[in-house]
């Protein structure tokens, strides 16, 4: 940490290198860049279908302020309109026949109008369409793809721990015939993603008679090269005497997994869960190719057939994607620097 | 499973926090079933262990991991090489009559291997054309940026976890956020239009422009996955001794020697990684481009990837031979890669 002392001893005497002012300007943009289009995204979530269409867009979501006058059956929307005189008025609209306006005073509703359109300014105010969230809900099987992805995510994320840990348990406590054979079979499968077996593994799915079920997308991805790594690194660490000692006291094998080995390799379980997590929620490829009912879909499958669908429907969509962002948003918040070190100690993702 | 001491690994401090609010957020519930399923498998796994012995229990706790593998990776490979040696629509093997190399000398059959238009299965050469451009252009950015990103990181700045986070949080956004974010963005009527309007520009069809999708494809996939490399690189610098910097604080050298002479070549195993890793992932891109750009405008972003996809799954006529043909291309040129990494790794360590 000494270099960087000296830096700070140097900033404080008031001398600033040019590369420290290039790289404050490096990070502001960095800034905008990464959160900019997120931001965007989730305050065009709150638009009205009308103002997501106009251009240039609006920063912040606002939808024009609407009246009700007596005498006038539907809500009127309200201008700021610049009469001849050069006085300005916040008038109602009651139609428009060309270049022409009819204008109503809402103060006073006798008193009527004619202002050129271009005379007039729309009077809004910040308003969230919180209906883009509700009504998909009820329009689109959207709860059902929630629900496919929750139960994908959690019931893979089980399995993954449990048979990953067992794997792990057996390649780091015990000397057996054929271990290298294991490690070796294990390393293989690390060169061999999905994209390059996506036809067989969706024969052999077929087989199992799982196309279009969600153990379809859970089971194939269950066993991972990488989990099985970073617990057996874990539990190579573990203390050997302790495992000894519950042998001693006639513990059987499943039992000092269980009770022993888990317990204690909780820290390399836990960021083992994040990441599957994170790969499960986030999966798109595989679920693509196998699951075909859109009542099977997960979040990710059902957003990318929406926005086939609801091109012209982007308030739906965007709403939906936001929906979509808040558990990794969560993960994010909470776990962080959890997964920055998991990423750094191990190279995966 | 409490009465264990736990976390007594030497980085327990994030870990013992994240224990704890799980172990809250668990309840007692949740202890009370894996109690329960603890005690239903106790038994069987004991009976097991006195028929097969203690040792060879290394077995039984390694099956389900390798049954998994096997069904899910070797067995699809094996069937991977059946399906790209014979013909036919059906999806089983018993029903593919041989066709010997075929499938293969029709992938390969090609006027020019320059231009993808004279070969018989174009689409899968513009795929590869596009994959290479791809993947280069998307390797030189994702080098260039995480490195400069990681170095500014690494500087003595204020707020340096609030900006790594910053540049980290992407990478655990979905592909198909991340597309459907941009999308929104560069749509004809988007942000980024509304942008160049603003200053004077005309609007750009962003998505209808060979060019412009390719450079958006490469652009949104480093936007994606930057975070992630850079974490890498910056694990790297900051296992640089300090001291080393020291000296040449002492010598006043000055700052772009000390990165030409000091920090890069220290840190040239970290690249090695990170380009290697690029690599790989560009080669298999799919999920980002496909959602963003469709592959098109026509086939300007197709990616092999999305070739096989589409040959097996996507178009009229399902033609596993030939999309099994083409990943076992595809997988020869990934395994090349990873023997590449493996050969690096090894003579680094």
């Amino acid at each position: 940490m000494k270099p960087i002392q000296l830096l700070r001893a140097r900033r404080r005497s008031g001398h600033w290198h040019w590369t420290d002012i290039a790289a404050y300007a490096y990070l502001g943009l960095g800034v905008i860049l990464m959160f900019g289009p997120v931001v965007w995204l989730v305050l065009s979530s709150f638009k009205t279908q009308a103002s997501l269409l106009e251009f240039p867009p609006s920063l912040l979501p606002l939808s024009q302020q609407e009246v009700r006058i007596a005498g006038f059956p539907q809500p009127l929307p309200l201008f700021a309109a610049t009469l001849d005189n050069g006085e300005r008025r916040e008038l109602a609209q009651i139609r428009r026949i060309g270049l022409i306006a009819q204008m109503v005073d809402p103060a006073d509703p006798k008193q009527q109008y004619r202002v050129a359109t271009a005379k007039l300014a729309p009077v809004r105010h910040l308003s969230f369409m919180t209906s883009n969230y509700t009504e998909p809900l009820q329009k689109f099987a959207f709860t059902r793809y929630l629900w496919n992805s929750v139960f994908v995510t959690m019931i893979a994320t089980l399995i993954t721990l449990l048979i990953n840990s067992m794997a792990a348990y057996a390649l780091s406590i015990y000397e057996f015939r054929g271990k290298t054979i294991a490690m070796l079979m294990v390393i293989g499968t690390l060169m061999i993603p999905i994209t390059i077996i996506l036809v067989p593994v969706y024969l052999v799915v077929t087989k199992l008679g799982l196309v279009n079920s969600l153990w379809a997308v859970i089971l194939p991805g269950a066993a991972t090269p990488t989990g099985v790594f970073l617990l057996r690194q874990y539990m190579l660490t573990l203390p050997r005497d302790l495992i000894e000692a519950a042998r001693m006291d006639k513990a059987s094998e499943w039992q000092i997994y269980w009770r022993i080995v888990m317990p204690l390799a909780a820290p390399a379980l836990a960021v083992l869960a994040i990441f599957s997590i994170m790969w499960r929620w986030n999966e798109f490829l595989w679920p693509l190719a196998v699951l075909t009912k859109s009542e099977s879909f997960t979040l990710q499958i059902g957003l990318n057939a929406f926005q086939g669908e609801l091109q012209t429907q982007w308030n739906y969509l965007l709403a939906m994607t936001v929906v979509s962002l808040i558990p990794v948003a969560l993960v994010f918040v909470f776990l962080q620097r959890f997964i920055a070190t998991g990423i750094a100690n191990t190279g995966m993702k | 499973m409490t009465d264990l001491p736990t976390g007594i690994e030497p980085q327990a401090a994030p870990t013992a926090s994240l224990l704890a609010r799980l172990r809250r957020a668990g309840g007692t519930a949740f202890g009370a079933v894996l109690g329960a399923l603890l005690r239903l498998v106790d038994r069987p796994m004991r009976l097991l262990q006195q028929l097969v012995g203690e040792r060879r229990m290394a077995y039984v706790f390694l099956l389900p991991n390798l049954v998994f593998f096997s069904l899910f990776v070797f067995v699809p490979l094996a069937i991977d090489l059946v399906f790209s040696f014979t013909g036919g629509e059906s999806l089983f093997p018993s029903q593919r009559p041989y066709v010997g190399t075929d499938q293969y000398a029709y992938l390969f059959d090609c006027g020019s291997f320059f231009d993808p238009a004279s070969c018989r299965v174009d689409h899968f050469w513009r795929g590869v054309a596009n994959t290479l451009r791809f993947t280069i252009f998307q390797l030189v950015s994702m080098v260039t940026f995480s490195l400069v990103t990681a170095l500014v990181l690494n500087m003595p700045i204020r707020g340096r976890g609030f900006f790594r986070a910053v540049y980290f949080f992407p990478v655990l956004l979905s592909p198909v956020v991340v597309a459907l974010v941009w999308k929104w963005i560069l749509q004809r009527d988007g942000l980024l239009n509304a942008g160049l309007t603003m200053i004077g520009g005309q609007k750009i069809l962003f998505f209808v422009d060979p060019g412009w999708a390719m450079f958006w494809s490469v652009f949104v996939s480093v936007w994606a996955h930057m975070g992630f490399y850079t974490l890498i690189l910056l694990a790297g610098l900051q296992a640089i001794p300090a001291d080393l910097y020291e000296a040449a604080q002492m010598d006043a050298t000055p700052r772009w020697r000390v990165l030409w002479r000091i920090t890069l070549p220290l840190l040239w195993p970290n690249l090695i990684v990170v380009i290697v890793l690029a690599l790989i992932r560009g080669v298999q891109t799919f999920d980002e481009v496909f959602v963003l750009t469709g592959g098109g405008p026509g086939t300007a972003t197709l990616m092999i990837v999305q070739y096989i996809y589409e040959t097996a799954f996507a178009s009229q006529v399902q033609n596993f031979g030939l999309a099994a043909a083409a990943s076992i291309v595809l997988g020869v040129v990934l395994f090349l890669l990873t023997l590449a990494q493996l050969s690096r790794t090894r003579s680094a360590s």
